[in-house]
């Protein structure tokens, strides 16, 4: 009965096949999974068993029947593996943990803008050899006009619209217009060299708008010594702007008018086509160093003055000065 | 001030153009915010009207025929003044006009071809409106004769303006004059000066009229002059459109010619109807207190005796150089002219304006302290101006009371060796003479550097600095080296309040919390809602505040703080850490304010950010506390938070910081907001945890001995660690129990990790865990060492706080 048992082998491939498929289906675990492989496709498996059982045959039907097991073993293998492939990616193996839930992350303070700016310019010149000073906000006009050669209804004042304290014994009294009353008491108080560099708020009888505060920063800077030229201000402040604004970008020394320097300079940084004035500078006018004290045929120096939030909107793109006192969270935290 | 580049050009040639003049007047200190160019329109050129005839369909309107040299065009034109011969303006086809009919100011309609009653225009023949050049839309705009056709209207009508933002030091280029100087130095052109000879016939001047001063410290020279027989009316064009360049108004050709001579050369004039001087005798004297004057404007001045009055022996007729007096003024019926070019003092001319608030032109220039020997110029340029324009005859001579002749500084010593030392290079000599030069300046050389003469236009130059920058100015200071600053670095100096609050900033940014600068303003009332002690000392009161809002330098952070958390708390929903290291303002009544710095801070909202794993409580005072805590951790100050009374703070809810090594001095306060007191905040939070720290204390504390960290060796032998859960009445501090565990040597910490009151805890009592850790510097503890220990330290408890081991 030669043809019944090659029907009879090749219909037990078939329903080996079946079977399998089917059994393959409804293993949900790696458990089953293992399972089915031992049954079917294992050493000791059924399929192995049909194998063996092929021996009974004749020669030809032995190797079509051997053949089709074979493939079969292969077709089962295959399935086995996707099946395996498929379990492993949607069930997380003994021991998993969800990496896509956020971490415990300590809470994150911040530095006011105003502060990172004033740290990264005095860094800057703190480099340089400029150590960073303060002085009073509430002044008197002798430091914050006087002795900076502006004196009392010189039209020079204009530029300094100032608020004033009101005081029953005297009329001096003011809140800084620019940190540069710091210049004076400096000189009053120490000899050359002098190299500072001086953060600080100042207040302006000014009305805001979005370019105008009464209320904010300013960082001045001075150095003195014998020898000091314009040519040691052009070096120090292009080497600030080489590093507040990157190496690339352009700068421009003109003249321009401050009673308390001569020659006085501004300095300007391409910006967006054109340029964007940074800050006022000059020489050390002779008479602020005769005013504080100095020989003005000994020394000579030179002064700037700039403002970090003024600085800080061009580089953060901060189109309204008076976000930076307002204090709102929605606009600390972008810093 | 607007310079009109034709104005310009009539002192200077212009051979570069004008972005690259902007550049170079921009760098020498004169800055040009803007070019303006007024009248340049493309596509639209001088035309010739070749015939006029009438449309076919509207009564109205012509058909115009215009030669336009580049062919002819015909155009339907409304104006009724069109004829024919007329020379034209003649816009073709895409040029873009002013909107004649929009009422929007500078809203422009490109031209486009179009019919008009049936009939195509070609173009179109322009009114003034349409130019933009004026206002005027009744009829079109007819040319001289002599324009040639096919012009771009730019040559013919427009006018380029250079507007400079002048500095305060350089009253010189108030005068277009004063620019065209500058631009002479830096182009090398030669500059053409106006001319001041005129031929005087009349009479001598001293037999019409006389001057005295009589306040010579306000008046430091006045020169006049009459002219007789002069005829008012309006000025000629030329005058007129010089004007309006500028933005000034014709009024007539006297006062235009004054106005002109100001603009030009920068000194302010007036003129006088010299018959309604009495006795034809100016006397230059104070006011008188309370003396009144009705000025040009129609207004009766008030004045004040430091005030400077143009009188005649009856009568106030001008406020000297502020403005002039309607009772001499010029009218149609003047026929002889008494003009002023006077010095006024700088200082008192802007006082006396600024009291009658009355800012002009003339006091813009005299307060500059303008020199004397300005006024005879302007002086004569009016005059010659006069006779020119408005006929007449001057009389012979000029009068010119001069008492400060001899007080100006006529010259300043530039040793060669100056421009070295300020500028850091060498320059060569005839650089320096050739820009000083073509400023004006006159020089004497010899061997170390020259004598200057100062000009009469350069009020702002004193000394050898000012010339170096004038040098400095014109070759440019991109002509000037750069260098590194050499020399001997200065000495450091201790600066401990500016380190302390670096170090305290950022202390508390690294506990997670947000630096904030508010404004150093408030209103007492604003600030009484903190309810500051009342031995706070006074604030510094503002005498012009900004706003109301600002009328006092702040006595306490708190208030801004609050402020700003109750308005974050309305936008706001995660966790609210916000604190400022600032300045506080403290009265004591002897010389500037205190300045003191303090660092204050608060939570409030939740806890964390909305998280997985983490609580959503609400921050309470352990959060402002730990704050402290890393801070004067961070410090290396050992504080004690002692329970306290701070009108801020909720009571119960409150401690003083205090430091035990430094006589136990408080250095700040730590608690819950009182609930009054946060209700006036309109915060949006049931509850603020604040801190602050005085940190003028802090650093008094540090720099005493508790600032120091000293290294101690750390045991080696092993330390033991032992849980001990008690049972105390409420009430009982985690404080107390840890001092008491804290006196056995032995023990090297003692840290209360639990408390629980409730269930299975008898009513009135809790339950504390204490971890206890126990370690010899010299032996290994053994067990029963330990339980020795422990059991004085329970006795001890049970003793001083009727603590009992808790039932385990």
């Amino acid at each position: 009965m030669p043809e019944t048992q090659d029907t009879q082998a090749n219909e037990s491939v078939e329903d080996l096949k079946r079977a399998a498929v089917a059994a393959l289906d409804s293993a949900d675990s790696s458990e089953q999974l293992e399972a089915w492989r031992v049954e079917f496709t294992g050493r000791k498996g059924r399929l192995t068993s049909l194998l063996r059982g092929l021996g009974s045959l004749d020669i030809e039907d032995r190797k079509t029947a051997g053949a089709a097991a074979n493939r079969l073993r292969g077709e089962l293998e295959s399935l086995y593996e996707d099946r395996e492939r498929q379990s492993k990616s949607s069930q997380a193996p003994v021991g998993s943990i969800d990496v896509s839930l956020p971490g415990r992350r300590p809470a994150l303070g911040g530095l006011h803008p105003s502060t990172q700016m004033i740290r990264e310019i005095t860094q800057a010149f703190n480099e340089m050899g400029f150590q960073t000073i303060e002085g009073p906000e509430v002044e008197l006009e002798k430091y914050n006009f006087d002795m900076l050669n502006i004196p009392k209804d010189h039209p020079a004042r204009d530029q300094w619209d100032t608020i004033w304290v009101d005081n029953d014994k005297r009329s001096d009294v003011l809140l800084r217009t620019h940190t540069s009353p710091v210049q004076a008491r400096v000189m009053e108080s120490t000899e050359p060299p002098i190299r500072v560099v001086v953060p600080g708020k100042c207040y302006r009888y000014e009305s805001t708008d979005a370019t105008h505060e009464w209320h904010f920063n300013q960082i001045e800077g001075l150095a003195v010594d014998e020898g000091i030229t314009l040519a040691d201000l052009k070096g120090t402040l292009y080497e600030f702007a080489r590093r507040v604004f990157g190496p690339k970008r352009k700068v421009r020394f003109r003249c321009d008018y401050f009673p308390f320097v001569e020659p006085g300079v501004d300095m300007s940084i391409d910006w967006n086509g054109g340029w964007m004035e940074i800050m006022g500078a000059g020489m050390v006018h002779p008479k602020v160093l005769e005013y504080a004290g100095y020989d003005s045929s000994k020394y000579t120096g030179f002064a700037f003055g700039m403002g970090p939030e003024r600085i800080s909107m061009l580089r953060n793109e901060i189109d309204d000065i008076r976000h930076f006192f307002s204090n709102d969270l929605r606009f600390l935290t972008q810093f | 001030m607007k310079v009109p580049v034709s104005w310009l050009s009539e002192y200077v040639d212009i051979d570069m153009n004008l972005d690259d003049l902007a550049h170079r007047l921009t760098m020498a200190g004169n800055e040009v915010e803007e070019i303006e160019r007024t009248g340049w329109i493309d596509n639209v050129v001088v035309g010739h009207v070749l015939s006029v005839s009438q449309h076919p369909d509207a009564d109205r309107l012509r058909l115009v025929t215009v030669d336009h040299g580049n062919g002819e065009a015909e155009v339907v034109c409304g104006a009724p003044n069109v004829a024919e011969g007329q020379k034209i303006v003649y816009a073709s086809i895409g040029a873009v006009l002013q909107d004649a009919y929009s009422d929007e100011p500078g809203k422009t309609k490109k031209l486009k071809r179009s019919k008009i009653r049936g009939v195509v225009s070609d173009g179109m023949v322009c009114s003034v409106r349409e130019l933009g050049i004026g206002d005027d839309h009744d009829g079109i705009l007819v040319l001289d004769d002599d324009a040639k056709i096919g012009t771009p209207i730019g040559e013919l009508l427009g006018e380029t303006v250079l507007d400079i933002e002048l500095t305060p030091n350089r009253p010189d280029c108030l005068g277009v004059v004063g620019v065209a100087r500058d631009v002479s130095a830096i182009t090398g052109n030669e500059l053409r000066q106006p001319d001041l000879e005129f031929e005087a016939t009349g009479p001598d001047v001293n037999t019409l009229a006389s001057v005295e001063i009589a306040d010579p410290d306000l008046c430091l020279r006045y020169t006049a002059s009459v002219i007789q027989g002069v005829k008012i009316g309006p000025s000629p064009q030329w005058l007129q459109d010089r004007l309006t360049a500028i933005g000034e108004r014709p009024i007539n050709n006297l006062v235009d010619i004054t106005n002109f001579v100001m603009f030009e050369l920068g000194q302010p004039l007036h003129a006088f109807d010299y018959d309604k001087i009495v006795d034809h005798k100016i006397i230059v004297r104070r006011a008188a207190e309370g003396e009144k004057l009705v000025t040009l404007d129609e207004k009766e001045r008030k004045l004040g005796s430091e005030m400077l009055l143009i009188a005649d022996p009856e009568r106030g007729i001008g406020l000297a150089g502020v403005m002039g007096g309607a009772n001499s003024e010029i009218s149609e019926s003047t026929t002889t002219v008494l003009l002023e070019s006077a010095t006024f003092h700088g200082v008192n001319n802007r006082k006396t304006a600024r009291g009658l608030e009355l800012a002009s032109q003339a006091t813009l220039r005299f307060e500059k302290s303008l020199r004397t020997g300005l006024s005879e110029v302007g002086l004569r340029r009016a005059t010659k101006m006069i006779l020119e324009i408005a006929g007449g005859e001057a009389a012979s001579g000029i009068i010119d009371v001069y008492p400060s002749k001899d007080d100006e500084q006529q010259s300043v010593r530039l040793d060669s060796s100056r421009i070295l030392r300020v500028l850091g290079v060498e320059l060569e000599k005839s650089q320096i003479e050739t820009t000083l030069v073509n400023l004006g300046f006159e020089l004497t050389a010899d061997s170390d550097g020259w004598d200057v003469q100062i000009p009469y236009w350069r009020p702002d130059i004193s000394i050898p600095e000012d010339l170096v920058e004038e040098v400095a100015r014109i070759i440019g200071y991109d002509n000037i080296p750069t260098t590194t600053l050499a020399g001997r670095p200065p000495q450091w100096q201790p600066q401990p309040e500016l380190e302390l609050r670096v170090r305290v900033t950022d202390s508390l940014v690294s506990a997670g919390m947000r630096e904030m600068i508010s404004y150093a303003a408030t209103t007492s009332e604003s600030e009484a809602r903190v309810a500051l002690p009342s031995e706070t000392p006074a604030g510094v009161k503002l005498r012009n505040p900004i706003t109301a809002d600002f009328s006092v330098m702040r006595r306490t952070l708190r208030e801004s703080l609050l402020s700003t958390v109750a308005r974050n708390s309305r936008t706001w929903r995660g966790p609210i850490a916000l604190f400022e290291a600032g300045r506080v303002f403290l009265d004591y009544g002897e010389g500037l304010p205190e300045e003191r710095q303090m660092a204050t801070g608060a939570f409030a909202g939740p806890r964390n950010e909305l998280h997985w794993d983490a609580s959503t409580d609400a921050s309470d005072f352990y959060d402002a506390k730990g704050a402290v805590e890393s801070v004067l951790a961070d410090l290396g100050v050992t504080a004690v938070f002692e329970p306290g009374e701070d009108a801020t703070f909720a009571v119960g809810r409150t401690a003083l910081i205090r430091v035990p090594a430094a006589n136990n001095v408080v250095i700040g306060v730590v608690g819950e907001v009182a609930g009054e007191v946060l209700s006036q905040f309109e915060a949006e939070v049931e509850n603020v945890a604040m801190f602050e720290l005085d940190l003028a204390a802090v650093l008094k504390v540090m720099q005493g001995s508790a600032g120091s960290s000293k290294f101690e060796e750390y045991v080696r032998l092993p330390a033991s660690h032992r849980d001990l859960s008690l049972i105390v009445d409420t009430g009982v501090t985690a404080g107390q129990i840890v001092e008491i565990a804290n006196r056995n040597r032995i023990v090297t910490s003692a840290t209360v990790f639990d408390l629980f009151e409730g269930k299975g805890v008898p009513d009135g009592k809790m339950a504390v865990a204490v971890r206890l850790v126990y370690q010899s510097p010299n032996k290994t503890l053994t067990a029963d060492q330990i339980g020795k220990i422990e059991g004085q330290i329970l006795n001890q408890l049970s003793k001083e706080l009727g603590a009992e081991l808790r039932a385990q």
